[in-house]
């Protein structure tokens, strides 16, 4: 078994803002987050994959295979966007980069059998890095598709 | 305790079965599959578990890991095309994985020590592509 990362990056913007919250409380918790316009990020999505490396290929998994699975099932909807109104996912939950993580990893497990299935590989976590400071990682258990994904770790993360 | 000690090379390759034809080729292996092959620059990163020495308090000497990852891996792969001029990638594709896993094969036996192992070789191809390979993957 052998992990292999693939990193992608994808610039959106978002607003936090929680309906459950009064304007006053929004602005307390979310801070300059909480700007009524919004504002936006360049994004690090970063996937982990899991998996025996076939001896005939060399390959945990086809890399142009995951890219185009991860343009079609992510990248489509994510890139260029406004999270909080162009994306039905986020219409009643807030777009904080723990949600983003949280609904990345469950759009990976529910459509990577169709594209995956035939190959033992499997997304073992789901990184998502808002801002060179921070970055969030969601960790999926073995059974992949039955159980919830769940946040594993929540980490500074620096990269090089 | 885990020490890491990153190292550069750069080196050619091309990512391709000969039983397969060009499309078949490209749909496995995206651009990778080009048959004059092209370059990157790789960058290895090197973990060694271990505890401090108790007089010199180092996990491991960086400079005799250094010299290590220079004589193993660097000058044997630095400037070089792996598929013509490093074995055993006469035979087996270069995927990052493959080479992820020589470089381990190389490296292993060297930093085995009463007080340490080797504990993790992280290969990055682009900045956007990495493999890891760990101690206990390969026990798995």
């Amino acid at each position: 078994m052998m992990t292999l990362a693939r990193r992608y990056r994808f610039s959106a913007s978002h607003r936090l803002h929680s309906p459950e919250l009064s304007d006053a409380a929004n602005s307390r918790v979310y801070g300059k987050c909480n700007n009524p316009f919004g504002h936006g990020h360049d994004y690090v999505l970063e996937i982990a994959v899991t998996g025996p490396v076939d001896p005939r290929t060399g390959l945990i998994i086809s890399t142009s295979a995951l890219d185009r699975f991860v343009r079609l099932h992510i990248l489509q909807l994510f890139a260029n966007r406004n999270i909080n109104a162009d994306l039905p996912q986020f219409a009643r939950l807030v777009a904080t980069t723990e949600n983003i993580a949280l609904v990345i990893a469950g759009l990976i497990q529910q459509h990577w059998a169709a594209s995956f299935g035939a190959i033992p590989a499997r997304v073992q976590r789901v990184h998502v890095q808002e801002t060179r400071r921070n970055g969030f990682e969601v960790l999926l258990p073995a059974a992949a598709g039955k159980s919830q994904a769940r946040i594993g770790a929540e980490r500074i993360l620096v990269h090089g | 305790m885990f020490v890491t000690r990153k190292a550069e090379f750069s080196a050619s390759h091309v990512c391709r079965l000969p039983a397969l034809d060009d499309a078949e080729n490209r749909q496995l292996f995206g651009d990778e599959a080009n048959p004059n092959g092209h370059g990157h620059n790789y960058i290895v990163e090197v973990t060694v578990e271990g505890d401090p020495d108790p007089v010199t308090g180092m996990v491991v000497d960086l400079k005799h890991l250094k010299n290590i990852l220079e004589q193993h891996v660097i000058e044997p792969m630095d400037h070089r095309f792996l598929n013509y001029e490093v074995p055993p990638f006469e035979t087996i594709v270069p995927t990052t994985a493959n080479l992820a896993c020589e470089i381990w094969r190389r490296l292993e036996p060297q930093l085995a020590s009463p007080s340490t192992r080797l504990a993790r070789v992280r290969l990055f191809e682009t900045e956007d592509l990495y493999v890891d390979v760990t101690a206990e993957d390969l026990a798995a």
